[in-house]
């Protein structure tokens, strides 16, 4: 009975995943192995932070707070995560204060929607806002970071032709969002803490009256969410760029809430379309610098975009949010 | 034998005020185990505010709580749940997109590994479900349940948790008659094997039916305790309002003159296609109510929607005063003089988050005197619903409250208020008191019959066969999606209606 929707949910996971793969490879068969390689590196390396976003508007989501103020999460994490980085001589200090930083944000989102019951949609605007302009204003040229993160190299599986070095030679956040993957979607929904946290997204009363504390359930998972970005801000700055840029998040944070409700709220879907995303840019990327169409490259970078749409009208259906997201609970 | 029990749950002097109201004054309940204590009262009496007191949900501000004769301080729900009361709320708690399992298991799951483990929990949902005859899927999503089944989870959740105290918030004001029969007998076999249980409710039918004891409530104070062998219905009643309730309605002679709606041959389909109105024929005339009798799902509803516009028509036709009214929308046929009080008021009976005033004109709000070309006039409005308000009773008299903030009864005066001062010549009342307080249920009734002597053609549908009995100049009988038979109340039996309503011939 239930084997064949089963089946249907893991069919529509892999569809974009199969699509990249099979569009990876036309590319490959009609262009050089460089160029192909360059397409997969770009789209594993623009997925990164995507996924993180995703995932820490799906968590917030699945516990009822509603995150348009990912975007500034992103965005103060990856200009925290840089000057810390820079100060200290540390990237790795720069990643945590990154992350922290993505979640003391989070705790400030909780604290509007979850004490003061402000709408979540203001408090989200209210992050974004205040995050581009206080990063504007403290922004200061010519710091430089001395270093980079490493990267690891997976023996064996990074000879596998194709995908090897695009998967496998990668920096530890790029590996560590793919196993958050893994393990968010083990917590929400094969751990107490994830059954708890749905309810709460779910059905707020019907936790409350078994004795859950909503309140705090949301506070917490606001904040670890505002982790997650965080991690996918210090990945920009530290990461794939090595410095900090004004409104280097560039709509990031926006995409990936287009991320999360093509994947359901589900972690792997999520990761898939990030993947989806990715990869669209990353081909842009490469037919722009070929020179490949004649098109103005303004055209060439809506391809993302276009695509996305199209593979939402295409695959979305009928989607469904946690019933209670964006709501403040009142005990009835 | 019940009298020797020991008392399982005891409130003693308890009071909770809110502001200067009093909520509950003085209020003294116990019940002992293997015994079903009803809690009698309309709405408003403060049934809700005592039980939150007994479940931890509402400090009392007076008075003492035992458990099993010992005091306790109850601070949140899970101090109640860990002493053993379950309590089982009138608007379900549990998740419609989680398994049943899942709803039950949740605050008090069992892991493996630190990994959930629903397999165990299965097992002792199914365990308790044959002990107590509470059969129901633990892979099944709440969501795709029927309402008696979903119930059925929200007690299993109880016992889960090894409650032997239940409370009951109003558990059949959703339920079908089917579905409350075998509550009643589910609650019965409970009491058997040592549950004490508090079963709130404010039908008369069922206090009798099911309790041991009953105590009502009327404006927060006990009014008195009684059990069903001292008492009958009409005593009930008296107690629970202060007065003598007319359960039988005052009404004289009807006058029917010309036919309003003539429903012949009628077709429609309900919401999975399948064939609910078969070939329906029915007519009503000004100035008579003719009620519509029968087990629920036999059409009614579909018939109900399709005269007042809101579902397609698969054949025949629906005439009012000779114009079609099949085919065209619900906000048309309300402008010709249909007016309709909706089965599911919640849902197609009020916006809840507009104010109480704008729900009063929800059909009327774009025209003279509401609005003033394209801009709404809110003095008058406001003018209206002021004078709605105090002509109907709602309460509270606040008009600008969000209209979800009001109670079910006070909800339903303001649909009825609103439906019945169009000077429609057809009011379409599908199930018009249900889940509504004795007082208001006598006063919706009243205005029925006063629409009626006006010259108002009044369709009742009704799954309460004695409303149907007390308000209807001619009852007809719908069973399976046909009328099996039109007949003047005076030979209405309770007998005769039955069996048509069985789909035998009589």
């Amino acid at each position: 009975m239930s084997a064949s929707p089963q089946r249907k949910k893991i069919v529509l996971a892999l569809a974009p995943v199969v699509a990249v793969i099979i569009v990876a490879y036309l590319f490959y068969f009609f262009n050089s192995e460089v160029k192909t390689g360059a397409v997969l590196n770009g789209t594993f390396r623009d997925s990164t932070p995507l996924v993180l976003a995703a995932l820490c508007g799906l968590l917030g989501e699945r516990t009822g707070i509603v995150n348009i103020g990912i975007e500034g999460q992103l965005l103060m994490s990856a200009f925290t995560g840089f000057y810390v980085a820079a100060a200290t001589g540390s990237i790795w200090t720069g990643v945590l204060a990154g992350a922290l930083s993505g979640a003391l944000l989070g705790v400030f989102l909780a604290l509007c929607a979850v004490t003061w019951k402000i709408d979540q949609i203001i408090a989200g605007t209210v992050i974004n806002i205040f995050v581009a302009g206080l990063t504007s204003f403290l922004y200061a040229q010519g710091k430089t970071l001395t270093g980079s993160l490493p990267q690891i190299e997976i023996p064996l599986l990074r000879d596998i032709p194709l995908i090897g070095r695009a998967v496998f030679e990668n920096t530890p956040i790029a590996y560590l969002a793919i196993i958050l993957v893994v393990v968010l979607h083990v917590g929400l929904f094969h751990t107490r803490w994830g059954l708890r946290s749905r309810a709460v997204g779910e059905h707020p009363n019907a936790a409350d009256s078994l004795g859950i504390n909503v309140g705090l359930k949301r506070y917490v998972n606001t904040a670890l969410a505002g982790g997650l970005a965080g991690l996918g801000g210090a990945f920009l700055s530290l990461e794939a760029v090595g410095t900090f840029e004004r409104g280097m998040s560039a709509q990031r944070g926006f995409t990936a809430l287009a991320i999360m409700i093509f994947g359901r709220w589900k972690p792997f879907l999520a990761w898939a379309g990030a993947l989806f995303f990715a990869f669209t840019s990353a081909l842009a990327r490469q037919l722009q610098f070929d020179q490949v169409i004649d098109v103005p490259p303004q055209f060439i970078n809506i391809l993302p975009y276009v695509l996305v749409i199209v593979v939402l009208a295409l695959f979305a259906g009928r989607v469904r949010p946690p019933a209670a997201a964006g709501k403040p609970f009142v005990r009835e | 034998m019940v009298e020797d029990a020991p008392v399982a749950l005891e409130a003693r002097h308890l009071t909770k005020r809110f502001g200067h109201l009093y909520a509950n004054h003085d209020v003294s309940i116990q019940v002992r185990r293997g015994e079903i204590l009803g809690l009698l009262g309309e709405n408003g009496a403060g049934k809700s505010t005592l039980v939150k007191m007994l479940f931890g949900l509402y400090q009392p501000d007076e008075g003492e709580i035992l458990i099993n004769d010992e005091i306790v301080h109850l601070r949140d729900s899970g101090d109640a749940i860990r002493r053993g009361v379950g309590m089982v709320h009138q608007h379900f708690q549990l998740v419609p997109v989680f398994t049943v399992a899942e709803n039950i298991m949740l605050g008090d799951e069992s892991t493996r590994a630190g990994l959930l483990d629903e397999g165990a929990a299965a097992l002792r949902i199914r365990e308790l479900a044959t002990r107590f005859g509470l059969q129901v899927d633990p892979s099944a999503l709440v969501e795709d349940l029927p309402v008696g089944t979903q119930q059925r989870v929200e007690i299993l959740k109880t016992l889960y948790r090894r409650a032997d105290i239940l409370i009951l918030d109003e558990p059949t004001a959703v339920l079908t008659p089917t579905e409350t029969d075998e509550l009643l007998k589910v609650l019965r076999e409970l009491a058997e094997q040592g549950a004490a249980i508090v079963f709130i409710t404010h039908k008369l039918r069922e206090a009798i039916a099911a309790c041991d004891t009953i105590t009502v409530l009327r404006a927060g104070q006990v009014v008195g305790t009684t059990t069903p062998q001292e008492t009958d219905r009409a005593g009930l009643a008296n107690m629970m309002v202060g007065r003598s309730v007319v359960l039988q309605v005052d009404k004289g002679e009807a006058h029917p003159a010309d036919v309003v709606l003539d429903v012949a041959g009628l077709e429609v389909d309900d919401d999975r296609g399948h064939r609910a109105v078969a070939g329906l024929d029915l007519d009503v005339r000004a100035g008579e109510i003719v009620g519509v009798a029968g087990v629920e799902g036999n059409g009614q509803r579909e018939l109900v929607e399709a005269i007042a516009g809101m579902r397609k028509t698969h054949g025949g036709s629906i005439r009012f005063k000779g114009q079609r009214l099949d085919g065209q929308r619900a906000h048309a046929v309300n402008r010709m003089g249909v007016s309709h009080i909706p089965e599911d008021r919640e849902k197609h009976g009020f916006i809840g988050m507009y104010s109480v005033a704008s729900n009063f004109v929800l059909e009327r709000f774009d025209e003279p005197p509401y609005a003033r070309g394209v801009v709404r006039d809110f003095g008058a409005v406001e003018a209206h619903a002021a004078e709605m308000v105090e002509r109907f009773d709602v309460r509270p008299r606040n008009i600008d409250r969000p209209m979800e903030s009001l109670s079910g009864g006070n909800k339903q005066k303001v649909i009825v208020a609103r439906e019945l001062t169009q000077d429609a010549e057809l009011v379409i009342a599908a199930q018009p008191t249900r889940g509504v307080d004795v007082g208001s249920i006598e006063f919706i009734h009243r205005q029925l019959v006063e629409q009626r002597d006006r010259g108002v053609a009044v369709l009742l549908v009704s799954a309460e066969l004695d409303e149907i009995l007390a308000l209807s100049d001619r009852v007809a009988v719908i069973y399976e999606g046909r009328i099996q038979a039109v007949m003047p109340v005076a030979e209405a039996t309770r007998e005769r209606i039955g069996l048509l309503m069985a789909g035998d011939q009589a």
